[in-house]
């Protein structure tokens, strides 16, 4: 990662993932509403919601937890340019972590039952999908001898072809990732209801303008990592890419629309089981199957 | 047009009604009114709303359940009375145990009568809540904005001043033939 790519992943990532992952919250309902036999709001739903938000009466529990969200926010854009400046994904891995420790820490510091149960929840999420992610890491390595994420613009081929069972155990944390029932257990959008509204009851205003801006910006990101695994040195990649994308996106939205929320349990459970499985398997073809 | 009106989040509380307007208000929300259309969510949350719907005629126990909703959601905010018993306390306006209205525990923006309301009458009484929304809104950004103050009724026993009265005239007259 040069300074050069630092800087414009900065005003790129900046600017353009919250109009996309915006547009894509929108797209999003409007296609869920549609699944079930509803007209769904307008496009730009979500932008209205958070205008909506901004013009609120500034009032919080406490004078902290807006700053929590807020470096939560930062951090989460800061991670997002990190991935798409072509830097380590490690980094990316960690500093997105950290934007959701201060997530969880902005419920805990209300004090607040309900809050309080959403940020159990959220910690339970973050523990199941963790294993995963940092093995998508270690697999990354495996194959291409860097942490960098542009080292897959030197390959051939898509990242896809040496580890389609990691791609897999990706696309199930994503749901988690994504916030897509059955794995929304902390905090879901459109109308889902949940205990009060999961780790987010406590915020209200602002405060909740700036998670769902931080929505729109990991959404992208989360796209990102994704494009991860299709992309290759080639002008060929990008409508492969891009169909990828809406490909997997879509398969999340059905996914959200036809599952019911399932117990921690079967979350952690379930997400520690493909992650080993899916990695052990795709090593072992990696390494009889040159 | 702000985006204010165009995002209404709606809380739904249940103040002693029979269920009927309750399932009234849920029916707006499925694929037949679809109220999602006007950007309308049904939040579980007082914090994120925007809109309270308030169905039943209030009674001591959910009065102060009733003011703590009112006074969680901030500004600007709009309070719809479902129902006729939420209007004025309806076929259990004698009740001794109900205080007959919403506006009797909190001050109520829009009424939306009918027994049981209309899911029409729900999004009408929404529709015309949002324009009582934006100036609040308006209000609020010019730094305008008068807090409404709860209602001084208090206790169901208000709601009797006329028995009192009446047996207190009753009490009076035996006490002047004695
Ligand atoms: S208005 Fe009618 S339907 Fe609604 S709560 Fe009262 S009695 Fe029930």
């Amino acid at each position: 990662m040069t300074l050069l790519s630092f800087a414009l992943s900065l005003v790129g990532f900046g600017i353009l993932a919250p109009v996309l992952g915006c547009l894509l919250a929108g797209i999003d309902r409007k296609v869920t509403a549609r699944m079930q036999g509803r007209v769904g709001p307008p496009l730009l739903q979500p932008y209205y919601d958070v205008r909506k938000l901004l013009a609120k009466e500034d009032v919080s529990v406490n004078s902290y937890q807006g700053f929590y969200v807020g470096i939560s926010l930062v951090l989460a854009i800061l991670s997002g340019v990190f991935f798409f400046a072509g830097g380590n994904f490690l980094l990316v891995i960690f500093v997105l972590t950290l934007s959701s420790l201060f997530f969880i820490i902005a419920a805990f510091s209300t004090r607040s039952p309900y809050a309080e149960i959403g940020a159990e929840r959220e910690i339970m999420q973050v523990m199941s999908y963790e294993p995963m992610v940092i093995l998508i890491t270690v697999t990354f390595y495996l194959v291409l001898g860097s942490f960098d994420t542009f080292a897959v613009l030197e390959q051939s081929e898509p990242l896809l072809l040496s580890l389609p069972l990691v791609f897999f155990g990706l696309l199930f944390i994503l749901t988690i990732k994504l916030r897509k029932s059955p794995f929304d257990l902390s905090y879901s959008h459109h109308a889902h209801q949940e205990l009060v509204k999961g780790i987010s009851t406590e915020m209200s205003g602002r405060t909740l303008a700036k998670v769902e801006i931080m929505h729109w910006y990991e959404n992208i990101l989360f796209l990102g990592w994704v494009a991860l695994f299709l992309v290759w040195g080639s002008w060929w990649a990008i409508p492969a890419v891009i169909g990828g994308v809406i490909l997997v996106y879509f398969l999340e939205i059905l996914i959200d629309n036809n599952f019911a929320r399932v117990k921690w349990q079967a979350m952690l459970a379930s997400s520690w089981a493909v992650a080993l499985v899916c990695t052990v398997l795709n090593i072992a073809l990696l390494v009889w199957i040159p | 047009m702000s985006s204010t009106i165009k995002s209404p989040w709606l809380i739904h509380y249940d103040a002693s009604s029979c269920n009927g307007c309750d399932i009234e208000v849920l029916a707006c929300l499925t694929p037949m009114y679809d109220v999602e259309r006007f950007g309308i969510i049904n939040t579980g949350n007082p914090k994120h709303a925007d809109v309270l719907l308030v169905t039943g005629s209030v009674n001591e126990r959910n009065i102060n359940v009733v003011q703590q909703i009112y006074g969680q959601m901030l500004e600007p905010k709009v309070v719809i009375a479902c129902g006729i018993c939420a209007c004025t306390g309806g076929i259990f306006k004698e009740c001794y145990n109900t205080l007959g209205g919403i506006d009797k525990a909190i001050p109520v923006d829009v009424y939306a009568p009918g027994c049981a309301v209309r899911p029409e009458a729900i999004i009408d009484a929404v529709v015309t809540g949002l324009g009582v929304l934006e100036q609040k809104r308006a209000a609020l950004a010019a730094g305008s904005l008068v807090e409404q103050t709860l209602p001084d009724c208090v206790t169901a026993a208000d709601k009797f001043v006329d028995g009192q009265t009446i047996r207190d005239e009753a009490l009076a007259k035996t006490q002047a033939q004695a």
